[in-house]
């Protein structure tokens, strides 16, 4: 089990990429101590029927190893939002990506934390591959972006100590300004 | 600390290169690869990889890569880390938590010895089987 809603995020980011996504857009909205999360992708995407098993905790894609008898990402998610009658939805079309969106009422007290926002989106710029990722993050009324192609023009790469450390301080540096 | 602009991001890492160039570095790096499959996020490999981008900046190793792989079949000893390092041959460690990733760094970046207690040998124990 995820120990935080960030973990969610990573996880969800991780799918998108996977799926083969040139772009993902992440929208991370907290008002009042209630928020909502959107992942959109333009990634391979998932026909009806498939789309009808990935709730499905013993249902894999098949794509990652032999021996694979789970695929957890997604019934996370919605067993923590079910715990705190938060909201969960999946859009899919193949061929053309997939949005995945759920909030949670962080006053709750069951509501799993925030977690680091940050390090989330610092390492999840940080995968292989040739892929847009922007991450909005909005916060009582503020807000920041954090587009890879921007960090990658800036910095060259972003997979090296060097340019994560530097990263890790622009991004905490944009997050300090929302509170 | 007051928000960084694109433009100071882009200067500090001009900056930071032009420090390397001026040290010896070998050419190949060290690659640190941990594995943040559901797997790794739910046994808390983003906390392995702080504490290794931690220690890395810490100690001011230079030319070390930080990757990330997809789920590598070793969910139940996960985290899980893969060392790569031009002088060393590929060492895979199982259950590295935030102690033993800086543990880690230590013993294997810094001196060059294995952290045997976590070393995820698998073919090693395949060839003592048949043995």
């Amino acid at each position: 089990m995820h120990s935080s809603i960030a973990d969610f995020i990573s996880d969800i980011i991780e799918n998108s990429i996977e799926s083969g996504a040139s772009s993902v857009i992440v929208d991370i909205i907290e008002e009042n101590r209630v928020l909502r999360v959107y992942i959109a992708d333009n990634g391979s995407g998932m026909d009806e029927d498939t789309l009808s098993k990935i709730k499905d905790p013993f249902y894999t894609g098949g794509a990652k190893h032999q021996h694979r008898k789970v695929g957890l990402g997604i019934p996370f998610i919605i067993q923590a939002v079910e715990a705190v009658n938060g909201e969960f939805d999946i859009k899919s079309e193949k061929g053309y990506g997939t949005s995945v969106y759920f909030s949670f009422d962080l006053s709750h007290i069951d509501s799993p934390p925030l977690g680091d926002i940050i390090k989330t989106t610092l390492f999840s710029m940080a995968f292989d591959g040739n892929y847009e990722l922007v991450v909005n993050r909005h916060k009582n009324g503020k807000k920041y972006s954090v587009l890879r192609s921007d960090l990658l023009s800036a910095l060259g790469e972003i997979q090296s100590a060097d340019s994560l450390i530097l990263a890790k301080n622009f991004i905490s540096s944009l997050e300090e300004e929302l509170n | 600390m007051s928000k960084l602009s694109l433009d100071d991001l882009r200067k500090l890492r001009e900056q930071k290169r032009k420090e390397i160039n001026k040290r010896e570095t070998s050419g190949k790096p060290i690659e640190i690869i941990v594995g943040m499959g559901t797997c790794g996020i739910a046994a808390g490999a983003k906390l392995t990889l702080e504490a290794f981008l931690d220690e890395i900046e810490k100690r001011d190793i230079t030319n070390v890569l930080i990757k990330q792989t997809g789920c590598m079949g070793f969910c139940t000893n996960e985290p899980t880390v893969k060392i790569r390092m031009p002088d060393m041959t590929d060492a895979i460690y199982g259950n590295v938590d935030d102690k033993i990733a800086r543990k880690i760094v230590d013993r294997h970046i810094v001196n060059h010895r294995l952290v045997n207690d976590h070393l995820f040998d698998k073919p090693s124990v395949d060839i003592l089987e048949e043995s």
